[in-house]
């Protein structure tokens, strides 16, 4: 297994390197003739009114709460998958009860409405 | 050396090297560079191909000839535009922010090329066969999220801002019933190893004929996850232009083109391996060059499928989006997981559980669509009542 996690580290710098290598490249053969106006937000020909970074739909907070609980779940799952073969009726119970708890957990967000995009 | 099995080629090539002198660690790091420079190189040529192919597909669909100037068949066409965009000027606004604007290109890239390191293309042939394989492609491809909300974020552009939030609504949302759909697969296989997965669809028993429900949750999961249609109002051009990208141009664009398509390999490599049996195919054990082939062969009909879908489907609303994420993807997921958990712990024989599963997975999906069609029949007739009204 560490050759298996040796070989990642090896592919994590090429994966990092070649990006930066194609900006760099890209950095030597372009052109650089900016002006103020080129450097200007892009928007149909206007100028930008306002700030961008402003408050935004508290709904993707909402979304967000509830896709934290389940990735959690997940992390729990994934063990509990591989070692299922290995597990007697009490694991399956378990497991089964872990996975209702969230889905009561999600008809309750969805009778609350929070799963509306309003 | 027997050429037509690359399992012998690394005891082969680290003799080779450690004859020459090299210390024991140096030869194996020389050994992993060599495959991951292959690695990438595979990613990029076959995107080359790729990006072709789904123009000329696009065109044949809407009845025009699309790419045909450049080399035959338009075949260089890929090439040229990626010369094209290597030499433009970079033209970054004044007011973003410039460290994450010029980190998420990279970081981008960086998460698709790390999730290549896992897929199996024969036997014995794959970047690093971890034992946390299915956990470290969901853990890893968060990345490509993060560096999407990154780009919208620091372009200091509205459009690329909702671009950017809508990204991370709609992956984190599909990312759910995927994820429940892989565990789903890792039950049946035993293995967070991708081997172990292929292994453990051998002699034609495909998890897609095991459990075709779970197959469609993943399909449909990972066409959101790739941002295509119907699942693309990340990049709606009529809404929001282009999405979290439109400040970008130059090689920081291709960047995250290149991310896109090697997104839709990937993912349909991963289809394959999950639910088509990988690599495995007829005398693919013995002779393993015949996987390449399977695996090639496979994966290209599934990113066919992709690009149909892609070439004819209308675009959704954001809501209806949300609501079927996790309205209908997510109970579903989680109905199936609990049927394969049961049915795997009844004690049956192999052919009984496997028989049992399809029949249960084809009830659950014919389910879901009866209560799909029910309330999209009420959205409809909804209007017209309160008219009457």
């Amino acid at each position: 297994m560490l050759k298996q996690f040796g070989f990642l580290g090896v592919h994590a710098i090429i994966a990092l390197s070649v990006p930066l290598l194609g900006i760099v490249a890209a950095w030597l053969l372009r052109p650089k003739k900016p002006y103020p106006l080129k450097k200007t937000t892009y928007e149909c020909g206007m100028e930008t009114i306002g700030d961008t970074w402003v408050q935004f739909k508290a709904q993707y907070y909402l979304f967000a709460l509830i896709f934290v609980l389940f990735d959690v779940e997940a992390v729990f799952l994934f063990p509990w998958a591989v070692a299922y073969n290995k597990l007697t009726l009490f694991g399956l119970v378990e497991g089964i009860l872990f996975v209702l708890i969230l889905f009561a957990g999600l008809i309750y967000a969805w009778k609350r409405n929070a799963l509306e995009w309003q | 050396m027997n050429l037509l099995n690359p399992q012998t080629l690394a005891p082969w090539f680290i003799s080779l090297i450690e004859g020459i002198g090299l210390s024991h660690f140096w030869t194996l790091v020389l050994w992993n560079l060599i495959g991951s420079i292959s690695l990438v190189l595979f990613a990029i040529i076959s995107i080359l191909f790729i990006v072709w192919l789904e123009r000329k597909f696009a065109a044949r669909v809407q009845d025009r000839i699309g790419p045909n100037r450049v080399g035959p068949y338009g075949l260089a066409q890929t090439i040229a535009d990626a010369i094209k965009l290597l030499t433009k000027e970079d033209i970054t606004p004044a007011t973003a922010e410039r460290v994450s604007y010029n980190l998420a290109p990279v970081l981008a890239v960086f998460s698709v090329f790390m999730v290549a390191a896992v897929v199996p293309f024969a036997k014995g042939v794959i970047g690093a066969d971890l034992n946390v394989g299915v956990l470290y492609i969901t853990a890893i491809s968060s990345i490509g999220i993060m560096a999407a909300l990154m780009a919208g974020w620091s372009s200091d552009n509205k459009f690329a801002l909702l671009g950017g939030f809508r990204v991370v609504a709609q992956l984190l949302s599909y990312e759910v019933p995927m994820v429940m759909a892989m565990v789903s697969v890792v039950l049946l296989a035993g293995s967070m190893s991708l081997q172990k997965i292929v292994a453990a669809q051998a002699g034609g028993r495909w998890f897609f004929w095991v459990m075709p429900g779970v197959f469609l949750l993943y399909i449909i999961a990972a066409l959101a996850e790739n941002e295509r249609t119907p699942f693309d109002l990340l990049e709606a051009d009529s809404e929001i232009v282009a999405g979290y990208h439109i400040e970008y141009g130059g090689i920081k664009f291709a960047w995250f083109f290149l991310t896109f398509f090697l997104n839709t390999l990937f993912l349909a490599s991963f289809t394959t391996t999950f639910f088509l049996g990988g690599w495995r195919g007829p005398f693919a054990e013995q002779v393993p060059i015949l996987g390449f082939v399977y695996y090639f062969i496979k994966t290209t009909l599934v990113i066919f499928f992709m690009m149909w879908v892609r070439a004819t489907w209308p675009r959704l609303r954001i809501d209806q989006m949300m609501a079927f994420a996790w309205k209908v993807l997510v109970p579903t997921s989680l109905v199936l997981l609990i049927i394969t958990a049961i049915v795997l712990k009844l004690g049956l024989p192999a052919i009984w559980v496997d028989a049992l599963l399809l029949v249960l997975n084809v009830t659950v999906v014919l389910v879901v669509l009866g209560f799909l069609g029910r309330a999209m029949r009420l959205d409809i007739d909804r209007p017209k009542r309160r008219i009457a009204a």
